[in-house]
């Protein structure tokens, strides 16, 4: 087991794009970061934000979600949704302190196995830079526990 | 301490304005059926009482305590854990109490940035030797102790059990006046008593069920700040372009915000069912953004959508304003998140 | 907080299934000690690891678990759900309990496939299957909605894709509405002089079948219409065709073509004609015309556009002229769509040092079709552009704008068959030309494809294996004078190398329809990276598409030629007729639904769906969801404010476990700190 930080990575992949995307990396034995944990929906548009928050707050240190590119959306517009709500989650994001790095969006059609792979590599190093977030030990306890111990 | 049978009631502040007190009074002659049916056990807002009198009643000695106010500093956790022992039931009086409000809002900075700016870094404070409270403070008489100030602002029920929740900021006095006629009820002659854990003294679903407003179907072209515009006064204030918490906030208060023109803030919390009201806000509001459409070049769509999101000035401060104790993620990291 | 009430989930009883599918999951997971680790979970009373799962022994383990040991969920932790959810929900249906209480995790194409690291493929594994087990038991039984089939069907496009799938369902005794764009059916092939290999004349094997299209009672033939608004879903299609107005008053009209004849009016034929044609105002695009009344081109028509003439109303003898008539709106509905829509030829233009549009004797490849066709402006003798002279070379230039990435990158299949074909034409009717194919490769895999090379080999036919660089006029070398240079390099020779000819062909590549995406929108289907219509299934599933009871066939799917186009044709009739058959289908049941007790009409879900599958109840003021129109994608459940729609089978609350499940190991770590405090 390697010492280094391994980042938890939350995917919520696409049944239709994203998702076999994923199968297809995977059939074509692409090898690519183990760190990501893909929850299947059925459309991007599926992807309530509760579930992001909620993912940061189980200990996840980054979201991927990942959906058809626009204009290929096999619900047609589903997509464009969950481009608009992660547009203004990401912004409100930023407010409670997540990195832009820890959420994103990817577009990937279903015979983009390599897209997809190779999104996933970038995403696991641009958050093991950025380190674990662990939201309820770091945030919720630690930094309480630090507050406490800068006694004013 | 004298026992006249009467049910006991009490009323606590914790960190809370004071409103919710004013609200109380404002059920008007109420008032007067209120004291003749209960004993006023302890309501430091009206009338002197002490600690050390909570200390010294039996446990469950008060029927019903209305705590409100968040828990920001030791001493109001202590008064929490303290009424939950003397108390049968436990209420979350209004918003503070419920999930946070006001407050809580402090979760988006740290208590160091908070006691920089209070005792050295604002236009109003002399303090050359950068003095900060200590908690304890040694005198010639003994020592002078402090409640700890939290790092992160709790609601009640993050603390003690609560058996009810009563919310708004403040709880409308014509809802205070229901709960407590049923309370009043259950106790003289036996009515029932919502099941633990109900919020009361409120509707269940979101606030466009109390709303006048026309409603059409949703869409939004751009958001306005509320100086930026002038509202049709009969058109839904969403579809016009404000900001109006009400499709992701519980009714209970008659729509009174938007019924003059001022989008709903949420100071009732979210309906049932939903888990986190300033997601839930985000979603909706994003999903019907009608910015883009799948036509476009991917670059245009993120860049037009980019534009119209930026048009929110603070999201975490306008979507989480009551709920941010509450909410998944209950603080911000690092204390970047003020404004 | 919020979610008071006590979880039924400690009741449950869950069998999990570890595949080892092989050595697939096997090599990589360490396949038992998942299965332990599943086995520690509190609603989990069976944990087996197995070798093939997907195998009957497999699937019987279900089965029998179920019975004996009184399962009320299932886990397997194996391949991907597009590989084997139904088989294990059939499986769990088998055991006596409903299919939708079955929840799978994929740890072979997102597990062992995927990572060399068995540690951290086995960490993968277990938080997948976790997940896994932490939903199931939120999973509540759900039955499919069962859908009747209106037995008519549309089909779009009357081309010999159309054309086919429209007689094998009329002769299984269903009704088709054929709707077709031009004036007339017969798209391409109609265009089309002879057919590779066997040379046939393709209007004498085509317009048989477009008679018996124009014949039977079973068609009802919409031409120069199209579909203008398509609603509803599989089994309940309701469909508007705009008629457009041709003028003529069909009813009346005997086809007898004096109008046409009379009419003063000549004008360009691009589209029948290629370009190198000309027709009347009033016109049928080729005598053999199914149905055989014209259509008046009131953007050519002197009349229309100066408000004089009217020869042809003058001329008819049955007063079959209405200058008045207007576009029919024309609304039925149906079960099922085909769309045979065809395809574009490349534009040539796009390739600048090819020269066509700018030399002159540089032809497409439909041109050329058209003028070697008996039928056509030369009578099918081969000459330039200056109608007279006959060429005494020709190079035939494959792979236009297909093979390039600056162009198309995919093969259109059929050029190099036409291209010989070309040679073939050209030896026949100019014998003693010398013939030149520039190409990059030889493709001629269909039953006596190679044959029909070699004939052309043995025509003398001069083959030059090169991709075209610049066909020029602009000569350099003694015998290039007023010639056109074909500049390629002979790579079996291994050098550059300029033909000078007197004709060019250039053997345009086939594309999408210029407008496919627009049509997809309207069908709410997709189109694929080059914009043909997608396919459900590249390999198993050709004819459909992702949207239940819309259907393609022929070249508006990808390049080929007709014999795999009429296979098509036929391929999508079987499927309708199958579910024509059936009656009744059973849809899935993942659907959205709205707590209408709970919704305060605050109508934010209202704009969301593009199946309109969400309606206004103005008297109750709340929303509500068609069931039938909705296809599940939980956008409206995300939206919804007050979390009052409820997405089956995709529940916040199954979600949420799922996630929380996933991600035990992390939990497990802030536990322990929280309790070290």
């Amino acid at each position: 087991m390697s010492e280094q930080f391994e980042p938890v990575i939350v995917g919520f992949l696409c049944n239709w794009c994203s998702y076999r995307a994923a199968d297809l990396a995977g059939t074509a034995r692409i090898k690519y970061a183990p760190n990501l944990r893909p929850i299947r929906v059925m459309c991007s548009g599926r992807v309530d934000p509760q579930f992001v928050l909620q993912a940061f707050r189980s200990g996840a240190d980054g979201v991927l979600i990942a959906g058809c590119h626009p204009g290929e959306c096999h619900y047609v517009n589903g997509n464009i949704k969950a481009l608009r709500r992660f547009a203004l989650l990401r912004k409100t994001l930023e407010q409670w302190g997540i990195e832009q790095e820890r959420v994103q969006l990817l577009w990937a059609s279903a015979s983009e196995g390599t897209i997809l792979a190779a999104a996933v590599d970038r995403m696991t190093e641009e958050v093991r830079t950025l380190g674990p977030l662990r939201w309820g030990e770091k945030v919720l306890i630690d930094e309480a526990v630090l507050a406490v111990g800068e006694e004013v | 301490m004298t026992d006249n049978g009467k049910p006991k009631l009490a009323m606590y502040w914790a960190s809370s304005c004071g409103g919710c007190e004013i609200s109380v009074l404002n059920i008007h002659e109420n008032i007067l059926t209120v004291d003749e049916v209960f004993d006023i056990a302890f309501f430091p807002c009206i009338a002197d009482f002490k600690y050390k009198d909570v200390h010294n009643y039996p446990d469950g000695y008060i029927d019903i305590c209305l705590f409100n106010g968040a828990i920001r500093n030791e001493e109001n956790e202590e008064m929490a854990h303290l009424l939950r022992k003397k108390s049968k039931v436990m209420v979350a009086f209004g918003s503070c109490a419920y999930e946070g409000c006001i407050p809580a809002l402090s979760n988006l900075t740290t208590k160091a940035d908070t006691f920089n700016k209070v005792y050295i870094d604002n236009p109003s404070i002399d303090n050359p030797d950068g003095i900060f409270p200590q908690l304890v403070t040694k005198v010639d008489e003994g020592d002078l102790t402090l409640p700890n100030f939290y790092h992160t602002v709790s609601s009640l029920d993050q603390v003690v059990d609560v058996d009810y929740y009563i919310p708004g900021c403040p709880p409308e006095p014509h809802q205070i006046w229901a709960v407590l006629q049923i309370v009043v009820a259950a106790l003289t002659a036996g009515g029932p008593l919502p099941p633990a854990g109900a919020i009361i003294g409120a509707g269940t679903t979101a606030l466009c069920d109390e709303c006048e407003r026309e409603k059409k179907e949703k869409t939004i072209s751009k958001i306005y700040r509320p100086f930026e515009i002038e509202p049709d006064p009969d058109q839904c204030l969403l579809e016009q372009g404000l900001i109006c918490m009400g499709i992701a906030t519980r009714s209970g208060c008659g729509a009174l915000c938007p019924s003059v023109g001022i989008g709903c803030r949420g100071c009732y919390g979210p309906p049932d069912g939903v888990e986190d009201q300033g997601a839930k806000m985000l979603s909706a509001i994003a999903s019907v953004l009608e910015v883009g459409d799948e036509t476009m070049e991917e670059d245009h769509l993120e860049e037009l959508i980019q534009k119209a999101v930026d048009d929110i000035a603070d999201p975490a401060g306008t979507f989480y304003r009551f709920s941010m104790a509450h909410s998944i993620l209950k603080r911000v990291k690092n204390g970047k998140g003020a404004a | 907080m919020t979610d008071m009430k006590k979880s039924p989930t400690e009741q449950e009883r869950v069998g999990v299934y570890v595949c080892h599918c092989g050595s697939n999951i096997a090599g990589t997971i360490d396949v038992d000690e998942v299965a332990k680790f599943a086995e520690k979970n509190p609603n989990v009373v069976v944990s087996r690891n197995y070798e093939f799962m997907c195998s009957s022994t497999g699937q019987e383990l279900i089965e029998n678990d179920i019975k004996e040991q009184g399962l009320s969920r299932i886990v397997v932790a194996s391949c991907s759900p597009h590989m084997h959810e139904k088989t294990f929900r059939e499986a769990t249906e088998r055991g006596g309990l409903n299919p939708f209480l079955y929840e799978m995790a994929n740890i072979r194409e997102h597990g062992s496939w995927a990572t060399n690291d068995k540690e951290a493929a086995t960490i993968k594994a277990k938080a997948l299957v976790n997940g896994a087990i932490e939903r199931v038991v939120h999973h509540a039984p759900l039955e499919k909605i069962p859908v009747s089939i209106n037995p008519n069907t549309l089909i779009v496009g009357g081309g010999i894709a159309g054309i086919t799938a429209a007689l094998e369902l009329a002769e299984a005794g269903h009704h088709v509405y054929l709707v077709e764009r031009d004036g007339t059916i017969g798209g391409h092939m109609a265009q089309i002089d002879k057919t590779f290999p066997t040379l046939d004349c393709s209007a004498c094997i085509l317009t048989p079948k477009m008679v018996d299209v124009g014949q039977n009672d079973n068609i009802t033939l919409l031409t120069y219409s199209e579909v203008e608004s398509v609603e509803g879903y599989i089994g309940n299609f309701n469909i508007t065709v705009r008629k457009k107005a041709r003028c003529v008053i069909e009813d009346l009209c005997t086809s007898c073509g004096d109008c046409e004849e009379k009419c003063p009016q000549k004008v360009v034929d691009n589209d029948y004609g290629a370009g190198i044609s000309t027709r009347k105002a009033i016109y049928r695009s080729f005598p053999q015309a199914v149905p055989g009344y014209p259509v008046l081109d009131k953007e050519n028509c002197t009349y229309f556009q100066t408000g004089k003439c009217k020869i042809c109303e003058q001329v008819c003898p049955t007063h079959a002229i209405d200058y008045e008539q207007k576009d029919e709106m024309l609304n039925f509905d149906v079960g099922n769509i085909i769309l045979a829509t065809g395809y574009d030829l490349f534009d040539a233009r796009k390739i600048p040092q090819y020269g066509y549009g700018r030399l002159p004797n540089v032809f497409s490849s439909m041109e050329f079709e058209r003028m070697v066709n008996a039928s056509g402006p030369t009578s099918g003798h081969i000459v330039l552009r200056d109608g007279v002279t006959h060429p005494k070379s020709v190079a035939i230039v494959h792979c236009v704008g297909s093979r390039d990435q600056n162009y198309n990158e995919y093969c259109s299949k059929v050029c190099c068959m036409y291209s010989l074909k070309f040679a073939h034409l050209v030896h026949e009717h100019l014998p003693g030309a010398e013939v030149y194919n520039f190409y990059i490769d030889m493709r001629t895999p269909g039953k006596g494809y190679e044959e029909f090379y070699h004939r052309l080999l043995k025509e003398g036919t001069h083959f030059v294996r090169g991709r075209v660089a610049e066909i020029t006029d602009a000569d350099r070398n003694p015998g290039e004078e007023n010639k056109l240079i074909v500049q390629a390099e002979n790579t079996l020779l291994g050098q550059q190398q300029r033909t000078p000819v007197d004709m060019v062909i250039l053997s345009a590549g086939i594309q999408a329809r210029h407008d496919a995406e627009e049509v997809s929108k309207l069908f709410k289907m997709g189109c694929d990276y080059d914009g043909f219509f997608n396919e459900r299934h590249p390999k198993l599933a050709p004819v459909a598409t992702m949207t239940d009871g819309i259907f393609i066939a022929g070249a508006c799917q990808g390049p080929k030629d007709i014999p795999d186009t009429v296979a098509q044709g036929g391929a999508a009739a079987s499927q309708v007729a199958k579910l024509i058959s059936q009656g009744t289908v059973m849809m899935e049941p993942v659907r959205a639904s709205i707590r209408e007790d709970e919704c305060s009409g605050c109508r934010i879900c209202n704009t969301l769906c593009p199946y309109n599958a969400i309606e206004y109840d103005e008297e109750k003021d709340v929303s509500r969801v068609i069931t039938a129109l909705c296809q599940g994608c939980g956008t409206c459940v995300a939206a919804c404010p007050s979390s009052v729609i409820d997405g089956a089978h995709f529940t916040n609350t199954q979600v949420f476990a799922e996630l929380k499940g996933i991600l035990w190991d992390v939990q497990e770590e802030i536990t322990a700190k929280q309790e070290a405090i």
